[in-house]
């Protein structure tokens, strides 16, 4: 669906993002981690269109689209959030995905095809649907749902989810995490998803991607990712035991429910 | 409702030349009529952070090409319009494409478009042999004791006349107005004014949205440059380009609110009435008075009533009518 094929940045003299190679299977969701500064955040600028490859290629459904402008990456099928909302607070919430929809269609669907997109859209992360709804009243958890219905009011096949989960507390990453988990199911579209906090990530990702100093350190199932040394080395630091809990416990629900989705 | 009142207020505008008003009344109609539509033209780029200080650019460019065509090479404002505008189309966008592309906003657009102005009015000055430089030009005169009204160079002596002219274009602004705010492109400016990041990542092409608004404005604002001239019969640099004439523009629209369709009108005869109310009070003997007074309430107005005195009526009107529009639909 999505394949990343030695994709480099340079910014300068420094190497932001090294030689980056890795593939996203149609309807799966894969980890995109990593500590600050380790070039996730590049990665997923250079995909979405937002900053340009000094080399490498990125192609979607077999089309490059490196290079391409944010719009066009869009409108090409790939939607992205911010990691910090950005909501357009002179418009209602509603206006704010109507206009998702309908740019991200390429203009070339009526009034009411955007307004009912954008409906189905908030209703998919559970915010309210009513046309009168303002920006103001949205907290830190609503801002972030409205840049998931925004983004997939556009429609995408694949959606690029930059969730820094900082700022939320255990049970708003949890429901985060579940958020995307029901968007895949529900919707069947494909999901990046970029994350420093490895723990929560964990329990819903079908694969992931380690990267250090902009390079990929490791490749695989979370729990193989979790139990491999050097990600254990530079990245988990402390935090390892956390993530093996997470893995375990996923395991044991997947037992429990008797195999994976 | 509102329709009707539009109505009943276009009707009476309409009827204002048939009532005997003095020449000076109609003048200062048709001049607010113009300036209205030009400050219009103005707040549909400057309402989505658009903010220009060089629309004087676009009226010179406007009221001199038609009329240095038809002075020196004979060639009627019918060709000399189209010309003019495509000219304001042509400077708007090699301006506004790298502010656009390469994402200068903000203040530095606002420097930007300010020197773009300056070009103009020096311009203007440097080609005098043509323009007259700083002292003006007159277009041609087709009119005489006999003849009143000349088609060919759209020149009539009539004030009563011009009247219908100024209303005809101060409508076309409010038109083009009202087809922008009704139309998905508004979300896409109000969107790419404020986030451009996130407005992209939607699938807003940035660049065209807001090089399609800049081209829109430039061209109404150089139509009403030369409705300016073809009324005075006389331009001249300090008219119709330069800082100036530009800054009142930004002056006239605040004060009257630009994000409100009447806002800039309001502007338009809040600024002429006050001018015309220091001339009168002091006469010329105060160099210089209504600009400093433009000045000082130019800041009252950003800090108090950033709305503009229509924009901050309208809020109020609805907020009285919120509250009691439950009790007048039980009673």
């Amino acid at each position: 669906m999505l394949s990343v094929d030695g994709l480099t940045k340079r910014f300068g003299g420094f190497t932001a993002v090294n030689q980056v190679s890795f593939e996203v299977g149609e309807g799966e969701i894969l980890g995109l981690i990593g500590p600050n500064g380790s070039g996730k955040s590049t990665t997923f600028n250079l995909i979405a269109g937002t900053l340009t490859p000094t080399a490498g290629s990125v192609r979607f459904q077999g089309r490059e689209i490196g290079g391409l402008k944010p719009n066009l990456v869009c409108r090409a099928g790939i939607a992205r959030t911010f990691q910090i909302p950005r909501p357009f607070t002179r418009l209602k919430l509603l206006e704010n995905v109507a206009l998702a929809a309908y740019y991200g269609a390429g203009e070339r669907i009526g009034r009411s095809e955007a307004w009912s997109r954008a409906e189905d859209a908030l209703a998919l992360v559970q915010l309210p649907v009513d046309g009168e709804t303002t920006i103001d009243g949205l907290g830190a958890a609503g801002l972030k749902k409205l840049e998931l219905a925004r983004a997939l009011a556009t429609r995408p096949r694949v959606l690029l989810a930059d969730e820094s989960l900082g700022g939320l507390d255990e049970s708003e990453m949890d429901q985060a995490a579940d958020m995307l988990e029901h968007i895949r199911r529900q919707r069947g579209i494909t999901i990046v998803w970029v994350e420093h906090i490895m723990g929560v990530l964990m329990r819903v990702v079908d694969r992931c991607v380690v990267l250090d100093h902009g390079e990929v350190i490791a490749e695989g199932l979370p729990q193989v990712v979790a139990s491999d040394r050097k990600v254990v080395e530079v990245y988990l630091g402390g935090d390892a035991g956390e993530v093996q809990a997470q893995v375990a416990a996923r395991a044991r629900s997947e037992t429990g429910a008797g195999g994976t989705s | 409702m509102g329709r009707l009142a539009n109505l009943i207020g276009l009707v009476a505008l309409l009827a204002v030349p048939m009532l005997g008003v003095s020449d000076y009344v109609l003048h200062l109609g048709i001049t607010i009529l113009i300036w209205g539509f030009v400050y219009t033209a103005w707040s549909l780029m400057g309402r989505f952070g658009l903010v220009s200080l060089g629309h004087g650019a676009f009226l010179g460019i406007g009221a001199y090409t038609v009329t240095m065509l038809w002075n020196h090479a004979g060639i009627s404002p019918w060709l000399g319009i189209p010309v003019a505008v495509a000219l304001a189309v042509l400077v708007a966008v090699l301006i506004g494409y790298p502010c656009f592309r390469f994402r200068i906003t903000g203040h530095y657009f606002a420097l930007v478009t300010l020197a773009l102005g300056e070009i103009v009015l020096m311009l203007i000055v440097a080609l005098r042999d043509w323009t007259g430089g700083s002292l003006g030009v007159t277009p041609a005169s087709a009119l005489s004791a006999d003849v009143s009204f000349s088609l060919v160079a759209l020149q009539v002596s009539s004030k009563g006349v011009f009247f219908y002219v100024a209303v005809g274009l101060w409508l076309l602004g409010l038109w083009v107005w009202k087809r922008v705010d009704s139309s998905m492109a508004r979300y896409a400016l109000e969107a790419a004014n404020e986030q451009e990041d996130a407005a992209a990542s939607v699938g807003v092409d940035v660049t065209r949205t807001k090089l399609t608004i800049t081209v829109l404005s430039a061209a109404l604002t150089a139509l009403g440059g030369i409705a300016y001239g073809q009324y005075q019969l006389y331009i001249n640099p300090e008219t119709v380009s330069g800082i100036a004439k530009s800054l009142e523009i930004v002056f006239a629209v605040i004060a009257g609110g630009m994000y409100v369709r009447l806002g800039p009108t309001f502007g338009a005869a809040f600024t002429l009435l006050l001018a015309e109310g220091l001339r009168v009070a002091f006469g010329h003997d105060v160099h210089g008075l209504d600009g400093t007074i433009y000045g000082l309430m130019l800041v009252i107005f950003i800090i108090f009533m950033p709305e503009g005195i229509l924009g901050r009526l309208a809020r109020l009107w609805e907020t009285r009518r919120a509250p009691t529009s439950p009790r007048t639909a039980s009673a």
